[in-house]
């Protein structure tokens, strides 16, 4: 019992303490930061709590997934001409210092659930029907997740699939004066407009592309 | 207080939850805190169904986070496709100097 009030109160802090400094922070990339660390927190406590599936999931999704593309949509926008200048020269070790406290803060939060592993079936006891059986998290989720859910399971598919055609079609550009090729356009070309019978006339030659 | 129940996890989301509401007003930033601040939300959200879901014994509560956990993710793609389509037009993504719209 006292393990679980120290897991909660630990991971607990941290989240709420890196939730602050996400809102808080000056620098948009502190925050991005900020934010990954409390993902790991919050699915720290998924996995102790006993939702397994979840808190894996979660680190892939978001610390895999969205909060890389945070990273990357800022360090895309070149937003240093704002107030705080990220990226000039002399400033851009301040990442280092933070960066360091936060990986350091996700290897310790790592160690400890490796470690709280060993006792997590005693960890704390709910007397209800998901502790009793034996299946793995992962497996009675499955087991509803395609069979009663099957339905929004493949919406939210859907959703995904219109998300990803949607954000490129959104930042999708046509440049001008690229050279490309364009398979309509070869296929109706016709000979009317790529034959050009000429009468030449001696010692003049013919010009092209005028 | 050392006995950790369904209270404690509810009070952690909604600190959390608060927390990302605040930071939605009080961003005096760019964009990208607000959807971050939005992200955070969301996982207040998912930390209410999960702690719901293991204390009352009902897998349903996991798989509506797993849900959220995907609208999230489109959400997120969307918007940032959005802000940056946004600099790429106006050139700035300061919450003061984004009036198009007059609001």
């Amino acid at each position: 019992m006292i393990a679980h009030a120290i897991f909660f109160y630990t991971f607990s802090i941290i989240a709420v303490v890196s939730a602050i400094m996400v809102t808080a922070s000056k620098n948009t990339v502190h925050s991005v930061f900020f934010l990954i660390l409390d993902f790991i927190s919050i699915s720290c406590l998924f996995i102790m709590i006993g939702a397994e599936f979840l808190g894996m999931i979660m680190l892939i999704v978001y610390v895999g997934a969205v909060a890389v593309l945070f990273l990357f949509v800022v360090m895309m926008l070149n937003v240093a001409q704002q107030k705080n200048q990220w990226f000039a020269a002399k400033d851009s070790s301040k990442h280092i210092p933070i960066g360091l406290v936060i990986s350091t803060l996700i290897f310790v939060e790592i160690i400890i659930v490796i470690g709280g592993w060993k006792y997590k079936p005693d960890l704390f006891d709910v007397n209800n029907s998901l502790s009793q059986t034996s299946l793995s998290n992962t497996h009675s989720l499955g087991q509803i997740l395609y069979t009663d859910y099957i339905h929004v399971f493949q919406i939210s598919g859907m959703i995904l699939l219109v998300a990803m055609i949607g954000a490129i079609v959104l930042t999708f550009r046509q440049r001008s004066g690229v050279k490309r090729q364009s398979y309509i356009k070869q296929i109706s070309r016709e000979r009317a407009e790529g034959v050009e019978v000429l009468e030449v006339q001696s010692n003049k030659g013919v010009k092209i592309d005028d | 207080m050392i006995e950790i129940g369904l209270g404690h996890y509810l009070t952690l989301g909604a600190v959390i939850f608060s927390i990302g509401v605040i930071g939605i007003f009080l961003n005096r930033k760019n964009i990208i805190v607000i959807l971050m601040s939005i992200e955070l939300i969301l996982l207040a959200v998912n930390i209410n169904l999960v702690a719901f879901s293991i204390f009352l014994g009902d897998l349903a509560g996991q798989v509506f986070t797993l849900f959220i956990l995907t609208v999230a993710a489109a959400e997120a793609a969307i918007g940032l496709a959005i802000i940056v389509v946004y600099f790429r037009n106006s050139g700035t993504i300061r919450v003061e100097e984004i009036d198009k719209l007059k609001g």
